[in-house]
Order: structure tokens, then sequence, then C-alpha cells
């Protein structure tokens, strides 16, 4: 089959487009043109319900197609990584679609430690060597820190950590900024296509169709990309709220006094400033940490005098685990652990384990090695610390039962706790507990899943192969692929990370090499390209 | 790093190999000692050889230590910090005789120029340049092939 040429196309094929830089086309026909079909250019009932495509149904539905050998679903940090990778092994920016409705890659990831409290000269909880903007990882972003800014200490800390010093970390802006730049160099923006996507169906005939809306089309008028290859990174499915905040949230209509962490809540910290009161802060992670962090920072900047209640479902003593060689640190409620996994899962003994468990084995793994957890750092013991001391911190163990509003304003939680029932009286309640939505609440998703053949894994996430192929999908000789958040639970758990991003997008490349759709990346090509990144010269 | 056993094993030999290998060929002939130049190449390889076999049991313990790690990972300074008892054992079996070959007799001030050199340069390699030609190295547990 040719998803990339025309000789071999039906007669019958849908007419096509081009995207906005030349693609190769098949068919021949008009560029943006009404298709023949005589179809609205929306979807079918035929489409909807039809779980493998032939090019006569699109053609039928008037929906225009564009040929183009692989397209990547999402256009977060998932996308752009992969598309480097595979630009770092020759693949012109004329054979790739980035199918996206953010403009640049570390857009919505932006937004998301923004508002989570990590503006861009906070530091992100990211180790050194995990660039996205590098797939080598050298240097590694202490060594570009202390060369930017001529100073030993990012060194001094890379070499001492994390024993006697906290892990060094990125600032957000060096991340962004760097993204940035490598975006520039390998023309990310050539390949990149505005606009909704609504599904990926598998096409007779092989390869598939990955249906977009682009954004001024009003009525809905949708563009179908046919490629060999598809790769579905589409970050998170969504946040989900717990049940009783979800209800408070809803019943009372108040988005003002219930907010969660990875919501806008600057009015939170803007209101603290002026009045005292209360805060619950919910959750034991990395968010709750920096939530935490960024009121004991201001209450000690503006001499403020609110009080913070910390209340924890899972409440951590002391350092945790099944035996000697499984454990982990915790105290004062917090699991603690420098990144989000223990850091072999990124190359080391853990992701070789990994790598060999299947099913049931593999779930109670991920459950030993996950749960919430959060970086110990000196900075927020010692505010931590002080607050204890000082009795404006405070923390308890229990579940919410049920929340409501009192006749002065305040939330009020019932809370469960093992010593008996309670309350919390508190002004703003802030969610960090970063629930995750079921994947099938993504649109995409539940579609591969519906009519895609796509499966879940042992702990119900899309279910990919060691090649981060998504199983169930395949299309001969098309694949689909998927990395990221979704796909969490497979035989690499650190998927939602930027370096397990990388790592994925190192297999799927390999696999795509073997499919010969680009070159394998030998020493060779790995040093001249690096060179060409160092001197940011394009691939 | 945070590496495999097999990874481990295959690196500190790859690198003693290589750029151990490179440093010795460079720094023999300035290091100490009278001896003729074949002979000092000589000891100074065979020091080197040592190192890589001892090491691999070296590594065995280091394997087991990490088992201690949640992370099960080995910080940069550890690697770093592993070389004085290593290069201590190294200069025992050497004053003992126990390294078979040794043509005269390695002066202390040429070993440890020798050893904190090569020593140094493989532990900056590991840590950063190495992932520059093997880009699936660190994610393949420190393996090469």
């Amino acid at each position: 089959m040719a998803t990339d040429g025309s000789a071999e196309q039906p007669a019958e094929a849908a007419p096509t487009i081009a995207a906005r830089s030349p693609v190769q086309q098949a068919g021949g026909g008009a560029a943006g043109g009404v298709a023949p079909g005589g179809g609205g250019g929306d979807l079918t009932q035929e489409l909807l319900t039809s779980d493998w495509w032939t090019d006569a149904m699109v053609a039928a539905a008037g929906i225009p197609v564009v040929d183009v050998p692989f397209v990547t679903v999402g256009g977060g940090i998932g996308s752009f990584v992969t598309v480097d990778y595979l630009r770092i092994a020759g693949v012109p920016t004329d054979r790739m679609r980035v199918l996206s409705d953010i403009d640049f890659p570390w857009q919505t990831y932006e937004y998301l430690t923004r508002v989570s409290q990590i503006p861009r000269p906070e530091r992100i909880r990211s180790d050194s060597a995990s660039r996205p903007d590098n797939i080598w990882g050298f240097p590694s972003y202490a060594l570009a820190e202390a060369l930017r800014d001529k100073t030993l200490a990012p060194l001094r800390q890379v070499l001492v950590e994390p024993i006697w010093a906290d892990y060094y970390t990125p600032r957000a802006g060096m991340v962004f900024e760097g993204l940035e730049r490598e975006s520039k160099r390998i023309s990310y923006s050539d390949m990149l296509v505005k606009g909704q996507v609504r599904m990926v169906r598998r096409r007779q005939g092989g390869g598939y169709f990955t249906i977009l809306t682009p954004p001024e089309a009003k009525p809905a008028r949708r563009v179908a990309f046919r490629s060999q290859f598809v790769h579905i990174a589409v970050g998170y499915p969504g946040l989900k709220f717990l049940p009783e905040l979800q209800a408070f949230r809803t019943e009372n209509q108040d988005f003002h006094h219930v907010v969660s962490a990875y919501e806008d809540h600057e009015h939170v910290y803007d209101r603290l400033r002026v009045k005292p009161g209360v805060v619950l802060i919910r959750g034991g992670g990395i968010v709750s940490s920096r939530v935490l962090q960024r009121m004991m920072d201001d209450r000690a900047k503006y001499n403020l005098s609110f009080e913070i209640v910390h209340l924890f479902r899972t409440y951590i003593s002391g350092s945790h685990g099944p035996n000697a060689w499984m454990r982990r640190k915790g105290g004062n409620g917090f699991a603690y652990q420098g990144f989000n996994y223990p850091k072999s899962v990124w190359g080391g003994q853990l992701k070789a384990k990994m790598r060999r468990l299947e099913g049931e084995q593999r779930a109670t793994e991920y459950k030993l090695m996950g749960g919430t957890n959060t970086p110990w750092r000196r900075r927020w013991q010692q505010q931590m610390n002080q607050g204890r001391a000082e009795g404006w911190y405070r923390v308890m163990a229990g579940t919410v039962e049920q929340m409501k509003v009192r006749d002065d304003g305040m939330v009020i939680s019932m809370v469960k706790t093992s010593q008996g029932p309670g309350e919390i009286a508190a002004d703003f309640v802030i969610d960090c507990t970063g629930l995750e939505a079921d994947i099938a609440e993504h649109r995409v998703l539940a579609d591969l899943l519906e009519h895609s053949g796509a499966g879940r894994n042992p702990v119900g996430r899309l279910d990919v192969e060691r090649t981060f192929e998504l199983r169930g999908t395949a299309s001969a000789p098309g694949v689909i692929y998927a990395s990221g958040a979704a796909t969490l639970g497979g035989y690499f758990p650190g998927v939602d990370t930027f370096l397990g991003l990388q790592i994925a997008a190192q297999e799927i490349t390999d696999d795509l090499a073997r499919r010969g759709f680009c070159r394998k990346i030998g020493p060779g090509r790995s040093v001249r390209q690096w060179l060409r990144w160092a001197s940011n010269r394009q691939p | 790093m945070v590496p495999t056993l097999t990874g481990r094993i295959q690196t500190r030999i790859f690198l003693l190999a290589v750029v151990g290998g490179l440093i010795t060929l460079i720094i023999v002939p300035i290091l100490p000692g009278s001896a003729p130049l074949g002979d000092k190449y000589r000891d100074g390889f065979l020091v080197l050889l040592s190192v890589a076999v001892v090491g691999v049991l070296w590594e065995l313990l280091y394997h087991l230590l990490m088992q201690w790690r949640w992370e099960k990972d080995w910080p940069t300074l550890f690697g770093l910090v592993e070389g004085v008892p290593e290069g201590v054992l190294i200069w025992i079996l050497l004053s003992a005789g126990a390294i078979p070959g040794i043509a005269g007799s390695v002066g202390g001030a040429a070993f440890l120029i020798q050893f904190v050199l090569v020593w140094l340069g493989v532990w900056l390699v590991a840590n950063g340049p190495m992932r520059v030609p093997f880009i699936r190295w660190r994610f393949h547990g420190g393996r090469i092939v």
C-alpha cells in the first residue's frame, strides 16, 4: 500500500490537500477543494460506526485527505521529543505532521507548572540529564547552567547529590528556553498543523486515517491525514476531583473557595495577603509541597499570620516498604523520593526488572514503587519544622466524608480519622491530590479503545509493547505508537516524565528504523548530530 | 549513573580500555622512573588491566550495597570515591608482587599519577560525554552490547 505515494492509490482515492508545507499527495486531487464525493466534509454515520475505513468512504464523505507517512497526535512534550528524535534520525519535515491544538510543545506544561506554583524562575522536579531539548542529555542542565552563569555551584550540587545536597533540578525557564531553541532548530513549526483531533481509524489496505478539525472550520469540516504511522501522545486524559470535592463544587457552584492546584488559584494567595484565615491542603505529593512552599514563602515574606491544615489520606510516619531492600524514606505524612519514580527506572535495575514483568506482577510492582511522594528538600523541611513549632502548620490524617458551607462562609470538611470523626473549618480548600481521569475520558483514546483494537494494560491505561506499539491496533504495514501518561503501566514505568518520553521516542525511532522509515542512529551519526545540536545547526 | 551489574562491568571494561588506555599511552613517557620506556608501558598497561579485572569483583560488592538503596542508584560521588579503596588495593597487590608480569618495580608516584588520571578520566567520561556516541547506553543500564 502506499500512504506516501500516488502510484498504488486506488482510483477512487479521496482528494488531497496540502498541509502547511508540501507533503506528497495521492490521487492528484485539488488542494482544499470540496470533495467530489458530494459529502459535506463532516463525519458520516458510516464512518462513525466503521472500525476500518476505505478511501472511498472518506471520499464519499467529502473529507479532504492529506498524505504524510507519520503523524503525531498531541503536540506536547511527547510529540516534540518524538519528532526531535526522528529529525535527528534523518526524517525531513515534510514526512511528518504534528496535529495539535496548542501553539508550541511546552504550552500546556508551562501552564500547569505555573498554576501549580512553579513559575519560570523556580525549579521543576526533574534530573539534570533529563533534557527534552537534547536527546543525549549532554551537556546536562547543571553543566549548561554552570557555563551560562559562570558558577561552579550547580556542578558541586550534582557531585554531592542526593546525600550532601538536594538533587539538582533545572529552572522551569531554562527548560522552556531550551525547548524553544530546539523547536526552531528542527523546524517544528513547519510540521505543526493546528486543530482538534477527533479520532484515528484503521485504513483498509494499510495505515490509518487521523481526523482533524481545523480551528476555523465552522460548521465542522474535517481533514483526514492518511499515514502509515501514527503516534499518540495526548498527555493526561484529564483531572479528576475527589468525589466530595466534585459534589461540593457542583452543588454550591463554588469554584472560589474550593480549588484545584492545577487551576489558576492566585486569588487564594491574594486574599491571604490581606486577611488572615485557614487553608486546607489536601494531598501529599509534589504539588502539595509546592503549594505549601508558596504559602510559607508568602507568610515569611509579607509577615502574614494565616494557618495551614494539611490533610493526608495516607499518612506516612517513617521509612516504609516490604523489606530492607525495598524501603522508602518518609515522615510527617510524606513519602520521600527524589523524582516521581525511583531513579533506576530510567535505565537501571528497576527498568530491567519491569521490562520482564507481565500482568498482575507488573501491577503489584507499580504499586510498590508508586504511590504519592515528594522530594525531601532542606528548605521545605526547615519551613515545615518552623510551622509546626509555631503552631501555624498542622497535619492530619483522614478522609473527608462531606463538605458544606457554614453561615460565616467557611468551608467545613467532615473528616473521618482513626481517632473518630472531626471537622475542619477553612477559608479555602486546595486540592493537590492530582487524581487523573480514566483514559476513556479522552475522546481520541476512547475511540481507539472502541474502534481500533486498543486495549488496557494491568493498571488500566493503554497497553503498549516494549517498542511502544499500541497493541491490537496494527494495520500492516502501518503501526500506531503511544507514549506518555496514557500508557502508564507498561513495561517501562517512567513514561510520564521528560526522560521517559525520550526513552519511548528512542524505542519508537529504533522500531521505525527497523521498518525502514528512518535511519538507525549509530555512534557516528549520533556524534555528528550532537555537533550540529551544539552549534545550533539544522539536523 | 543508575546502571545494572552487567552494564557497570561492561562500562568499566570499555572505558578503562578506551579512555584509560589513551591516558596511559600519553602519560607513561613522562611518569617518574628510570626503567626503559618499553618496561614502563608494559607495567602501565598491566596496572590498567588489573584495575579492570579486580574491578569486576568490586562491582559485585557495589551491586550488593546498591540493593539497600531504595532508588537502586549509585550517586555520582560514589563513582569517584570508589577510586580510593580500589587504588589502595591495587597498590597493595603491586607491592606484594601479586600482579603477574610487572617488569620492574612501579614507583609510588608513578602509580598514583597514572591511577588518579585514569580514574578521573573514566569517571568524567562516564558522567556525560559517553552519552554522545552511545545514546542507548544510559537507558540500557550502562550496557554497551
